[in-house]
């Protein structure tokens, strides 16, 4: 999964060599990001048809997980956001963990989640 | 001095002054764009979990409901199979992406129409499950109208189904202009910027796929 950093897929203001963002990824991950990504799929729907683990308190949190991992793997290579610049990360990952931090207290607030003291 | 400082970074940039970031402005625009949109399907997906587990009539997602008016038995409506088909379509379509948009960078041109057709292909094809999935719920008795489930559940992948619509739209007139002049690897940015779109629209899928579909 490293990147071939001989490959100089960076721009600049024109879309061109930067030294602010950096190589992308080459075909050789591009190829195993997409393995992995339908590999997690195909467990996550294999995991749906096992009722002894639907029923069981772990499914929802393995299924959250395996969309996390997803969500981060195409985010980080697809997006190339591990080798692109800090303002690029702050610009997504600001507003995703606000909304995240949104959806959790909104569930709160409705009763979907509670906390016992 | 300042035409001629500007016609310096020209003969270097290509016509682009640089910027204050020393980032390009178009992504930074759509990294901005990405951003908002978080909060934009937060706030459906947060709708439908709030929902989630409270419409009073059926069809419902994961179980059969009879009604009791009329003793007509809805099976539970979501196909499982036929949405992991059109996920793994999608996520096939952001890995044609990414190669496109390497093709480009390449100046590879008969790569980059074979692969930014492709993945205008399988988002057309995602789009078609959706139209499939959407008609057959409505022949088994569930509309935007029906209960709580229906309203949150077809705005929410109807918004994104319009998100990808938008997207198929955008590739194709990378397409097109691929094929009438070439994209150059200059303009790999502008296919950055589409893939950029494209492979949110992605994560936002692989979120819906597990929050709605998955877990019961």
């Amino acid at each position: 999964m490293a990147a071939d950093h001989s490959h100089p897929l960076t721009h600049d203001a024109a879309g061109n060599a930067s030294p602010h963002e950096h190589t992308h990824p080459d075909w050789g991950t591009y190829k195993w990001v997409a393995l992995i990504l339908g590999l997690i799929t195909a467990l996550e729907v294999w995991i749906y048809y096992i009722p002894s683990f639907t029923a069981t308190k772990l499914f929802v949190p393995v299924l959250l997980l395996l969309s996390a991992i997803k969500f981060t793997i195409v985010v980080m290579f697809y997006m190339h956001l591990k080798y692109d610049a800090k303002l690029f990360r702050a610009l997504f990952l600001g507003p995703l963990i606000l909304a995240s931090f949104i959806i959790v207290g909104l569930l709160f607030l409705f009763g979907h989640l509670k906390v016992s003291f | 001095m300042a035409t001629a400082a500007l016609d310096t970074h020209d003969s270097h940039t290509g016509g682009h002054p640089p910027t204050s970031t020393g980032l390009n402005n178009t992504k930074v625009a759509i990294w901005a764009f990405i951003g908002s949109e978080c909060f934009f399907f937060a706030s459906l997906i947060a709708t439908y979990m709030i929902y989630r587990g409270r419409s009073l009539v059926g069809p419902f997602p994961h179980e059969a409901w009879t009604d009791p008016a009329t003793g007509h038995v809805f099976k539970a409506i979501l196909n499982i199979p036929i949405t992991s088909v059109s996920t793994f379509v999608l996520l096939m379509s952001s890995l044609a992406m990414v190669l496109a948009h390497s093709a480009v960078v390449r100046g590879d041109r008969k790569s980059s129409k074979i692969w930014l057709a492709s993945t205008a292909f399988l988002g057309a094809t995602f789009l078609g499950f959706q139209a499939y999935e959407f008609t057959s719920f409505v022949h088994e008795g569930l509309t935007i109208h029906t209960n709580l489930f229906g309203s949150s559940f077809f705005i929410l992948t109807g918004f994104h189904g319009a998100h990808v619509t938008a997207g198929v739209i955008w590739l194709l007139t990378l397409l097109f202009i691929d094929m009438k002049r070439g994209l150059t690897p200059d303009e790999a940015i502008n296919v950055d910027v589409c893939a950029l779109y494209w492979h949110f629209v992605d994560v936002v899928w692989i979120v819906i796929f597990t929050l709605v579909y998955l877990i019961k």
